[in-house]
């Protein structure tokens, strides 16, 4: 297997981008992309996509795509791992690199959701779920995380309120991200005014509806540094699986899936949580985030959150996450948000992070959740070179 | 191509509004009882309370309450002088079957006369409101009566349903010299924008939740009043008053400071808080409570907007002749005053929404 790095990034701003259709989304994320890298071919083009049969009326991306962006001729599909399509298509593209059989490979995420109604959007988002056992029955995806926070709550004596430091801390760090759907910061006090959604998941426990495309380009690293003034090695790449159905699972408060993932990513990667500068984590839900720094071996069983309250998650924190706002304030596009979460991994690392910069930061994760834990793909990027 | 190249709406002979007249159900649905009813008392309001039609209102009925008092304000017109009916509605009572015959009738204008249902959504009546200035500036018709009436629908439960409401404002055009106020010139923005719509045989719209709003009616009103404005050479300061189509409280406010208008230009017509969005009436009934204040010499812009999308932006200027025209009928703030609170049960026996 070869080493392999990432050479450009690109993306377009999170947000409703009514007057954009999804495959001029994703072009604009790959001229932007590729611009970056200072390529104008590719070998291949892996698409993250979840949604778009369902709301945009569109599926066979990966030749559509490839087509509009000038590359016509080459390998390309869609990968769909629900939420966690962005980083599964990172990981073909790691793979297909890895192995030999391309040397450039642009990875694109692309989701257009706000063309539906928000409620078409839940029914949508809901396909990720068990259908048999839970979107049959009618609950979709803030129920599920809803009942996995009740549960949270109950075990580990947690109030409601203790969660606004997750969205607090994202909406601080979105400020300063140009590319992010929030720049505006909340207060805990607004936490608290929040309209409910699904008791107890309020509004601002909540990623939003949104429309997003974002890009990394793939290459060898032995050439990495030919082509790229900063390019980022992929230090390690890896996936891990669970139940659909929360009910499946041992412990509703242990995302198996994630503790599979990240473990295999650090025994890869060499590393282990203390080597880690900065996590981006899948904050969908803010329970998603306080369950994920447990995982990953940030925090014991019931203490993700006590990280987020003693305010070790910001910026200067012992676990950075959303350092750029993160789903809860960037904006969650479904299948985008994996790439979106690798390019912001790949600025930190290139120290281009601006007034979120993470001091010194060289080794980042990036942690993309499909449904409720079942697909967890995580990657360890870590910088090539020093600034 | 460019705005100043659009050519405006002018008429070749000037005309004006020589009678209006606003009417307003009695029966007020406070926005708090949509909430108690299904939000438990916990969500926002976009506005206090809405006009709610009693049982044996409808639009033509209300169209006729608004036509005479436009033909009372406008004193001896000769019916048979009147060549055109127009009713803008999303609430026409029948799908085939004019609403404008019956009003017509009703007023004495039948039958060498013009009669027809407007549709574009909110703004059919601005439209309508538009042809007769052609149809009168033209020589083709002495008079028109151009109104815009709605008993509005909203889904039990829906956004909408704080503020769907009922009433509206008839005007009839005619020669400058008769006029109240005279137009000045017109100008609509339209694309096809899918925000808002209600498809045949379904009893209640659906909308775009969030994309009715800047895409759809900040796009198309700025659009149309930046042209007007332009092609004038007018700013905003050029008037005494403002009035923009108002599906809640908060959409004309910020339309307006986008604009370069002042809460003080369009406080006068902005009824939503007190009666809610009248749809086809919305913008014109809000025209006629500034009509009922303004005095000679002051200009009126007012910026409409339908779903599906456009805006017409009307510039006016106010004549001496306002003064004595003022009074001869009910002022639109009598209509408001003219409150009786119901609740929500009320309001889904009067509105007929349950189905037996």
């Amino acid at each position: 297997m070869r080493d392999v790095a990432i050479i450009g990034v690109g993306q377009t701003a999170v947000g409703e981008h009514w007057d954009v259709s999804l495959r001029h989304l994703a072009l604009q994320a790959v001229q932007a992309g590729m611009a970056d890298a200072g390529v104008t071919r590719a070998d291949a083009l892996y698409v993250g996509n979840m949604l778009s049969g369902e709301l945009a009326g569109q599926e066979h991306l990966g030749a559509l795509i490839a087509d509009f962006a000038g590359l016509r001729g080459i390998e390309a599909f869609k990968v769909e791992a629900a939420c966690g399509s962005g980083a599964a298509a990172l990981r073909m593209g790691y793979v297909t690199v890895a192995g030999g059989l391309a040397d450039v490979v642009v990875v694109v995420g692309v989701e257009k959701m706000t063309d539906a109604s928000s409620a078409d959007a839940t029914m949508a988002l809901a396909l990720a779920a068990d259908g048999d056992y839970e979107a049959a029955q009618g609950v979709s995806f803030v129920a599920i995380n809803a009942l996995l926070m009740r549960r949270y709550m109950y075990e580990h004596g947690y109030s409601h309120q203790d969660f606004a430091a997750f969205a607090v801390n994202a909406h601080r760090n979105a400020q300063h991200n140009p590319h992010a759907m929030f720049h505006y910061p909340v207060t805990a006090e607004q936490f608290a005014r929040a309209p409910m959604v699904c008791d107890p998941v309020n509004l601002l426990d909540s990623s939003p509806i949104c429309d997003g495309a974002a890009v990394v380009v793939l290459a060898p690293a032995e050439v990495a540094r030919t082509l790229s003034p900063a390019p980022v090695r992929i230090a390690a790449s890896a996936v891990g699986t669970d139940t659909l159905a929360v009910h499946d699972r041992r412990d509703l408060l242990v995302l198996e899936g994630a503790i599979v993932s990240t473990h295999r990513a650090y025994k890869q990667a060499g590393i282990g949580p203390q080597d880690v500068d900065l996590f981006e984590l899948h904050d969908a839900f803010s329970i998603m985030a306080a369950l994920s720094l447990e995982a990953a071996g940030f925090a014991t069983r019931g203490q993700g959150l006590r990280l987020a309250l003693e305010g070790e998650i910001g910026i200067e924190g012992r676990v950075p996450v959303a350092t750029m706002g993160g789903l809860k304030a960037r904006g969650h596009p479904a299948g985008a948000t994996g790439v979106y979460q690798a390019v912001e991994v790949v600025q930190q690392l290139r120290g281009l992070a601006g007034a979120n910069q993470v001091p010194g930061a060289r080794i980042g994760v990036a942690q993309n959740i499909g449904g409720s834990g079942a697909t967890v793909v995580t990657h360890v990027l870590e910088r090539m070179v020093d600034w | 191509m460019p705005v100043s190249d659009v050519e405006l709406l002018k008429p070749d002979r000037p005309v004006g509004i020589v009678g209006y007249g606003a009417y307003v159900p009695r029966y007020r649905l406070p926005a708090s009882e949509v909430d108690r009813i299904w939000m438990g008392g916990q969500g926002g309001t976009p506005v206090k309370e809405k006009s709610v039609p009693g049982p044996d209102e409808d639009v033509v009925t209300m169209s006729i309450e608004a036509a005479r008092n436009a033909l009372a304000r406008a004193g001896h017109v000769d019916t048979r002088h009147i060549r055109a009916v127009w009713v803008g509605s999303e609430s026409h009572p029948y799908a085939v079957k004019p609403t404008s015959t019956i009003v017509a009738e009703a007023i004495g204008v039948t039958p060498y006369t013009q009669a027809a249902d407007w549709e574009f959504a909110c703004k059919a009546a601005t439209e309508a409101l538009q042809a007769a200035i052609g149809f009168t500036g033209s020589g083709m018709a002495r008079y028109v009566l151009a109104i815009g009436m709605d008993t509005a629908q909203a889904r039990p439960g829906d956004a909408l349903e704080y503020t769907a409401s009922a009433g509206g404002a008839a005007y009839l055009v005619g020669p400058a010299e008769e006029a109240l106020a005279v137009f000045e010139a017109s100008l609509s923005y339209v694309t096809d924008t899918p925000d808002f719509w209600r498809r045949a045989y379904q009893r209640y719209p659906s909308h775009g939740g969030r994309f009715t709003g800047e895409p759809a009616y900040f796009k198309h009103i700025t659009g149309a009043a930046h042209g007007l404005l332009e092609a004038l050479g007018r700013k905003p300061s050029d008037y005494a008053y403002a009035v923009f189509h108002q599906p809640n409280v908060k959409f004309p406010q910020t339309v307006a400071k986008g604009l370069g208008f002042t809460p003080e230009q369009i406080k006068p017509g902005l009824l939503a808080n007190e009666i809610g969005n009248t749809y086809a009436g919305s913008s014109l009934i809000g025209l006629a409570a500034v009509l009922d204040l303004a005095r000679p010499g002051e200009r009126i812009f007012l910026g409409s907007y339908g779903s599906g999308a456009g805006s017409d932006a009307i510039s006016l200027y106010v004549t001496d002749a306002i003064l004595e025209r003022q009074q001869r009928a009910l002022a639109t703030r009598d209509y408001i005053a003219r409150r009786v609170p119901i609740d929500y049960a009320t309001y889904v026996r009067f509105t007929r929404k349950l189905r037996t």
